[in-house]
């Protein structure tokens, strides 16, 4: 389709813009080696004091462990509540199925600062501020929303040919659905479950409305560390989740194929 | 047919309708429960907050009065932050737009494994999180930082880059540009590389190809891709805060400050119920471009 060839001045424009759009994951990396205390580029001296950093600050620490539980806790639920769900919106289309789903999706239309702020006001009057449960419930008021959106996409784009077939041969309902049904939305199980889990693992305006001085997530620490100091600290702490982050979507693209997940 | 079969299809019927009712109500209540608690609620306990009545203590009451209202609309420092945070967010969306519309162009005619690897490159800050970006752009912008040090190594003067809304513009454009890219190629469909040759072949020089040719025909992604920059950019918090510094006044930053450091929360609710607001002004200019753009 495109035997016409691209303009020279075209390529130097994307070429300028994509290094805009990727200097400042680039530049955290030589920064992360840097040996100065405070954050400077280029780094006059170099060493690896920042990356030892990381696992001597407590706070960072046991901010991560936090966010790790609250991501596993957080995607276990959702696919939990949001699997029931979508099969009962797709499968048996109870009237108003339509305005239902977009109720139940309606929380990732609203920023999120407002978000934050409304469920502030009603978890501070259930006493669930500062606590690991509110923590959970207000990263599900986004995760579900995703959740049920994959789900039922991958549902809905499944063959019923295969479920009727087996019903009609005796299977009950829910042998239809742990044998057939489960078994083929491997690829949207996979892909709501990486989704899910990246979402409340980098989620950061609807935390910092939630934790305290006494619970808090990494992306809460790490933005309270850049507010109050420059130091190579949060550019070694990057590099770390940029590579952790590489990690999920390998494994989610060997297992499912990314494409499928991400673009449908 | 026999009435005793009538019967045993009713009897039959009824007990079936209602355990589907049962099944439904099984299957979609803990997701309407959390829904309830975690949305419907909140949003409804925020519209009637921005009504509630502030003692001369600071301490909040429950009450109907148009107080905070009043407070917004006389204010001139909340007029000014309306209006401001309105135009950043339009220049904002401006600079992404220039700034996107080249990679999305090139994208739309690349093709095979060099398109891949672009468009993952488009999407990987998208799984960063923003406060990583920012804290690269702080590198990049801050006194010390990478091209203050270049100003200084050719012999000029540093420039102040960042705590202004220089730094914010030029932050958030980076943070916004992946969903501008892929709103633009999602609007890109109408774009036939063949209508562009011929406008060629018929004599037409490169800029009048693209004035005529390109620019109307990519009017629906420029459109879609400007709503979202807009929306994001009005409600964005981290890197205003962060590049900001305090010093750059924005709703979404003065929405955290009232409801987190003043514990003024009617205030804060006024305000999120003006950025909603502005939220609904936008799509309803989006879907009046797009009436009559067809």
């Amino acid at each position: 389709m495109d035997e016409r060839p691209i303009p020279t001045g075209l390529k130097i424009a994307t070429f300028v813009m994509f290094l805009f759009l990727l200097a400042p994951l680039i530049v955290v990396i030589p920064i992360s080696f840097s040996g100065d205390a405070f954050m400077m580029f280029p780094p006059t001296s170099w060493s690896t004091k920042w990356y030892r950093a990381i696992f001597a600050d407590g706070k960072m620490a046991s901010a991560f462990w936090t966010s790790v539980k609250l991501a596993v806790v957080v995607t276990i639920l959702s696919l939990v509540i949001a699997l029931p769900a979508a099969y009962a919106l797709v499968r048996l289309r109870p009237r108003g199925a339509d305005i239902l789903s977009s109720l139940f999706t309606a929380p990732l239309l609203l920023p999120t600062i407002v978000l934050g702020l409304a469920i502030l006001i009603i978890f501070a009057r259930l006493g669930l501020l500062a606590t690991f449960t509110g923590l959970v419930a207000a990263h599900m008021v986004v995760t579900l929303p995703y959740a049920l959106r994959v789900l039922a996409t991958s549902l809905s784009t499944l063959p019923i040919a295969v479920e009727e077939a087996a019903a009609t041969l005796g299977a009950s309902p829910l042998v239809v659905f742990r044998r057939i049904t489960l078994p083929m939305m491997k690829s949207g199980l996979i892909g709501t479950t990486a989704l899910c889990a990246l979402v409340s693992f980098d989620e950061v305006v609807l935390s910092l409305f939630m934790t305290g001085p006494r619970i808090s997530t990494l992306p809460v620490a790490m933005f309270h560390h850049v507010e109050q100091q420059a130091d190579p600290l949060v550019a070694s702490l990057s590099v770390l989740l940029v590579l952790l982050t590489l990690v999920v979507v390998l494994i989610v693209d060997r297992t499912s194929g990314l494409a499928k997940t991400f673009m449908k | 047919m026999s009435p005793s079969v009538i019967t045993a299809r009713e009897t039959g019927a009824v007990p079936l309708l209602r355990r589907r009712s049962v099944l439904l109500l099984l299957l979609l209540a803990p997701i309407a429960l959390l829904n309830a608690l975690g949305f419907l609620a909140p949003m409804l306990n925020l519209a009637r907050m921005s009504f509630y009545e502030i003692e001369p203590t600071g301490a909040m009451r429950e009450a109907f009065t148009l107080m905070t209202w009043e407070k917004v609309v006389s204010d001139s420092f909340y007029a000014e932050l309306i209006i401001g945070s309105i135009g950043l967010s339009l220049v904002l969306t401006l600079v992404t737009l220039i700034c996107s519309y080249p990679i999305a162009l090139y994208l739309h005619r690349s093709s095979g494994i060099w398109r891949t690897i672009l468009l993952v490159l488009v999407i990987s800050p998208l799984l960063t999180s923003a406060v990583v970006r920012t804290y690269g752009w702080i590198a990049i912008l801050s006194e010390n930082g990478m091209v203050n040090n270049l100003l200084r190594f050719v012999g000029i003067a540093p420039m102040r880059l960042m705590f202004n809304r220089t730094g914010v513009i030029i932050g958030l454009a980076e943070i916004l540009m992946p969903y501008m890219i892929l709103a633009l190629l999602a609007g890109f469909g109408r774009l036939d590389p063949r209508v562009e040759e011929a406008a060629s072949t018929l004599g037409a020089p490169p800029f009048t190809v693209f004035r005529r040719i390109v620019l109307p025909l990519t009017l629906p992604g420029i459109a879609l891709g400007s709503l979202l920059c807009f929306v994001l950019a009005v409600s964005s918090f981290i890197t205003p805060k962060l590049l900001g510094g305090g010093r750059v006044f924005l709703l979404a930053t003065e929405i955290y400050d009232q409801a987190i450091v003043t514990l003024h929360w009617p205030l804060a609710a006024t305000l999120s119920i003006i950025v909603l607001v502005i939220f609904g002004g936008a799509l309803v200019l989006y879907s009046r471009a797009l009436r009559q753009d067809m």
